[in-house]
């Protein structure tokens, strides 16, 4: 049986500090064979306390040259030690993870929108690029990003201008629209025919609003509490409209029909 | 030199298995790990009709371990029947399916159900986990229920019955007596212990449901006292587990008494830690010149 999923110790190629908090670190990984957007590894720490793997997005990858990336936020143990490792050392890494992006919804859409909240963002870049990739034009694309401020920095929104028209908005006004992505979209008027998003929850919860009203499709990412990443530890379940196929009730697990799930299928 | 070993008449290539919940049915893992290589693949918790469990957040890390309140959801014993182990069927290994209820009519009706399986070799009772409100947690806490469980349970299965005991009680032993005085085929211990995190930042519980079970190296001292005490108490074959992810920690809780062990949490962290766990006893026996792993069994 050929293997989906891939265990692999992988070599660090480059890290970088891109925001306050935020870093990016670059791995040699045969997990770049096979990703989709908006999969996720699962990071083990190198600690004998910290002992459950760390979900991670994967922002971009490039099979070629056998790379994958991933930003992420500062946050707890895990994050910090993989930001301060340098290039050369490596970190067990297990992924790709999850189902992604759904990619052919988008063939015959006109404006597609790409909604990130802050550490939201990084999955939708990989998203940004495939969709170029099946030959969608630059302007039929616009990703609306959401920062604190200029003072934190602003991150991954030059990479997204190379594929789409981008409009940030910031907390604090230091940059784009004051409020958040959904002040923005509002603010420009506006009117996709389908959304992908990824962000936190209160954003995730107002764009499915935003969404049925209008009767547009839209594909949000979720984030739950992990221990196994691979689908049989049932830790990770969101709530559903309809009983899942898989666990015969009202429950997804995220890290295996997720982490995108169709906006109007998960009571969030 | 011979890792096998023999429970209720169930002989075992070796001791090692997964801990129930932590391991699914193996069909997730079965991409990385050899199922045939194992003693026995211990299925997920099932119940009679599907289970929802509990809101999350259901895991938590914690020192050398972690919590976990996932409320025993599983797809009922219909499905588990068609789909899990239908799959399991074409390895060679040794089937144990955990079964859950609420009363001691869920329990029996999985239990009838089982019956006629031929792929399951051994039925475990979990009896123990803390989780669910409506009841699991008297069986396993009172000796007289757990006893008057068994022997319902024993009562109507075909296969060979072990009972998953609870940590959260005073007296081990006590618990032990009562599934061999229920007719249990054998014991297995430990499941979680009832344990509690607080995210200070936020005021608010780390696991939705409060209280959670705790797993992992964390409570592998706890666990190695228990399947001592428990070994002593009972003559049935004692399966021993709580935080274990090498071959020592594996040995270990076979000279405290255990026949078997268990790999729980760590499967998370190492997909392939019971297979290395194997490899790492047969090694220790030949660096130690011990030809039957049944030597040390209990040996301290
Ligand atoms: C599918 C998925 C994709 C993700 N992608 C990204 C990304 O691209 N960039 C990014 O910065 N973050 C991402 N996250 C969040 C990231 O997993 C957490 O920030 C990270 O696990 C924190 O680990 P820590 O050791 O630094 O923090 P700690 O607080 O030490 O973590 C303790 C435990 O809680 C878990 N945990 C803490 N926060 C979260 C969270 N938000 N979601 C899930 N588990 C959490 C940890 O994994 C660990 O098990 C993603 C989460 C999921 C579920
Ligand atoms: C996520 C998770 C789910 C579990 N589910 C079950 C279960 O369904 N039935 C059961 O008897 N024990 C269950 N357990 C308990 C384990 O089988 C084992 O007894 C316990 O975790 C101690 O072993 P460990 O420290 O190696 O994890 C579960 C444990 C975890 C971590
Ligand atoms: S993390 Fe274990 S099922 Fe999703």
């Amino acid at each position: 049986m050929e293997k989906k999923i891939i265990n692999e110790e992988s070599l660090i190629i480059k890290t970088e500090k891109i925001a306050e908090g935020v870093f990016s670190t670059a791995f040699k990984t045969g997990i770049a064979e096979k990703c989709l957007p908006g999969q996720f590894v699962m990071v083990k720490t190198k600690s004998d306390s910290h002992l459950l793997k760390r979900p991670i997005s994967i922002c971009e990858s490039d099979i070629s040259e056998g790379t994958i990336r991933l930003v992420y936020r500062t946050v707890g143990y895990g994050t910090k030690e993989l930001s301060l490792a340098k290039e050369g050392e490596s970190f067990e890494l297990l992924g790709p993870l999850g189902n992604g992006f759904p990619i052919d919804e988008a063939q015959d859409k006109k404006n597609i929108l790409l909604i990130g909240g802050g550490i939201g963002a990084p999955p939708l870049l990989s998203l940004a690029r495939a969709l170029r990739l099946t030959g969608i034009d630059k302007s039929c694309i616009t990703a609306v990003l959401g920062y604190s401020g200029m003072k934190a920095g602003i991150f991954l929104n030059e990479e997204f201008g190379k594929e789409a028209n981008v409009i940030m908005s910031s907390d604090d006004g230091s940059v784009g629209t004051r409020g958040t992505v959904m002040d923005a979209i509002k603010e420009r008027e506006l009117k996709p025919d389908i959304i992908y998003a990824c962000g936190p929850m209160p954003m995730l919860k107002a764009i499915k609003l935003y969404a049925e009203e209008r009767f547009i499709p839209a594909y949000i990412s979720l984030e739950e509490k992990m221990a196994c990443g691979v689908g049989v530890c049932l830790g990770c379940m969101v709530k559903t409209k309809e009983k899942d196929n898989h666990s015969k009730v009202n429950n997804a697990r995220v890290c295996t029909e997720g982490p995108v799930f169709e906006a109007g299928a998960v009571e969030i | 030199m011979n890792l096998s070993v023999e429970i209720a008449g169930i002989k075992f290539k070796n001791p090692v298995m997964d801990g129930s919940g932590t391991f699914g049915s193996g069909i997730e893992y079965s991409e990385f790990v050899d199922l045939n290589a194992l003693g026995a693949v211990v299925t997920k918790g099932v119940a009679n009709v599907p289970w929802e469990g509990n809101p999350v957040p259901r895991i938590a890390e914690t020192p050398s371990g972690m919590m976990n309140a996932i409320g025993l959801q599983n797809p009922g014993i219909d499905v588990f029947i068609e789909r899990d182990l239908k799959f399991l069927e074409g390895f060679d290994t040794n089937v144990i399916v955990n079964v859950c209820g609420h009363t001691e009519e869920e329990y029996i009706e999985v239990v009838k159900r089982l019956r006629d399986e031929s792929r399951v070799q051994m039925l475990e009772i979990n009896v123990s986990c803390p989780n669910v409100k409506a009841g699991g947690m008297a069986f396993g806490t009172d000796p007289a229920q757990l006893e008057k469980i068994t022997s319902l349970v024993k009562k109507n299965a075909a296969q060979p019955v072990i009972m998953k005991l609870s940590p959260n009680v005073t007296s081990i032993s006590e618990m032990a007596k009562a599934a061999e005085a229920g007719g249990a085929d054998a014991i297995s211990l430990i499941n979680t212990l009832t344990a509690m995190k607080i995210d200070i930042h936020k005021r608010k519980f780390a696991i939705a449901n409060k209280t959670g079970g705790l797993s992992g190296p964390a409570i592998r001292p706890v666990a190695v006292r228990m399947v001592y005490e428990a070994s002593h108490a009972v003559k049935i074959p004692v399966i021993g587990m709580g935080g274990i992810t090498s071959g020592e920690d594996a040995v270990e809780f076979m000279m405290a008494g255990a026949r078997a062990v268990a790999v729980g949490m760590y499967n998370f962290h190492d997909h392939a830690a019971m297979i290395r766990i194997i490899g790492e006893m047969e090694s220790f026996c030949r660096e130690t010149g011990i030809r039957d792993i049944n030597e040390i069994i209990g040996c301290v």
